[in-house]
């Protein structure tokens, strides 16, 4: 069955959807054409001041939740995941026994994970323009919580959550996946 | 009593081989109480859950069973899962004024309501959207339909939005909030949408 093939990461389409990011840092300060808010601004820069600064083009998502222990699986390595830290295709999320982990990624899917689980991002695939892509991830064991996005919306078939016995196509929106390994 | 512990451990060993992984998929109603489709393929058999709280488990023998699960059941296995979503991306939609660049007097406050969510939410992120009319093919909306995005953006960053924070998207003519017939010029649909993530 083609599902089961463990298809690599297509990150050229993921890229193509994304326009470059410029760091316009050395701007933000000089007038603007807008009213400034003052407060507001200060609250954000604290609010983003938070999260490491990475914004490249095959980031796909990033940590919106992240208590307890939690983890990124990434070519081998272990990295540690906060609020904040981008994911890439392909990236794998551990959580221990005390962990659970929220991810919102650029389609607008919403990916959840309870304590002791393994969810590996085996395909992500978005082009911001016509809303085609890829989206399959596997949950190797634990619990997983999906807010289907801009992907599913777009192709019934272009989201699939696999578990180690079954394969789940989505055609929306929300549901709940528990894996026992 | 150490035959007795033997035979308790086999049973033990056994049972855990015996019993392989089964699967637990259910389907919840999203906020405004619509519910989706998800189509469970097992090794041997398959189930369509489309209603809301419908539920599968995989068999050990490789079907897929259906269900009913109950509102305490879901909390009890996926209580920390839903915990941690994040919060619903919101949307904004900002026009500019008739030949400039200056927002409308209504999109500047909408400016204001996605500056204070911004600021609500941890490490926030967002993609600017540009839409355009139905006037012209697809590759030239595709492109003004960026450039606003990329207007928008530079708007933003200067109001102090970090750069590497927003992504830009152009989705040219293919989401028209007005639907119009084809070559209409209709102010509504040129316009730029904000998702904040």
């Amino acid at each position: 069955m083609g599902y089961y093939k463990n298809e690599a990461s297509s990150r050229a389409l993921a890229a193509s959807g994304i326009a470059k990011r410029t760091n316009y840092w050395g701007v933000i300060m000089q007038s603007t054409r807008l009213i400034v808010i003052r407060r507001f601004l200060f609250l954000l820069v604290c609010a983003c001041s938070i999260a490491p600064v990475a914004g490249r083009a095959d980031d796909i998502a990033q940590f919106r939740v992240a208590r307890g222990s939690v983890y990124l699986e990434r070519s081998g390595q272990r990295l540690p995941a906060r609020v904040g830290t981008h994911l890439q295709a392909t990236d794998t999320v551990v959580t221990g026994a005390d962990g659970s982990a929220g991810i919102a990624f650029i389609d607008n899917s919403l990916l959840s994970v309870g304590p002791n689980s393994v969810l590996a991002i085996e395909r992500y695939a978005f082009n911001s323009t016509t809303h085609e892509g890829a989206f399959e991830s596997s949950l190797r064991k634990g619990t997983l919580s999906v807010v289907s996005g801009k992907i599913a919306k777009q192709s019934p078939d272009a989201m699939k959550v696999k578990t180690p016995s079954s394969i789940l196509g989505v055609r929306g929106t929300e549901f709940l996946v528990r894996s026992n390994d | 009593m150490r035959r007795h512990c033997a035979a308790l451990i086999a049973a033990l060993v056994l049972g855990g081989c015996a019993t392989p992984s089964q699967d637990l998929v259910v389907l919840l109603p999203d906020k405004e109480g619509k519910v989706g489709t998800v189509v469970i393929q097992g090794q041997k058999g398959n189930a369509v859950l489309n209603t809301a709280y419908a539920k599968a488990r995989t068999t050990p023998d490789g079907g897929v069973q259906r269900g009913t699960a109950t509102q305490s059941e879901v909390r009890e296995v996926f209580g920390s899962a839903l915990a941690a979503q994040p919060p619903r991306p919101i949307s904004y939609t900002l026009y500019f004024e008739s030949g400039n660049d200056e927002f409308t007097e209504q999109s500047k406050q909408e400016v204001k309501g996605l500056l204070a969510e911004m600021a609500r939410r941890k490490a926030p992120d967002i993609t600017v959207i540009g839409h355009t009319d139905l006037v012209g093919p697809d590759p030239s909306n595709d492109a003004l339909s960026l450039q606003r995005a990329e207007r928008v953006k530079s708007i933003l960053a200067g109001m102090g939005i970090p750069a590497d924070r927003i992504l830009t998207a152009g989705r040219g003519r293919r989401e028209p909030l007005i639907p119009t017939a084809e070559g209409v010029s209709e102010p509504r649909n040129r316009r730029v949408e904000i998702n904040v993530r």
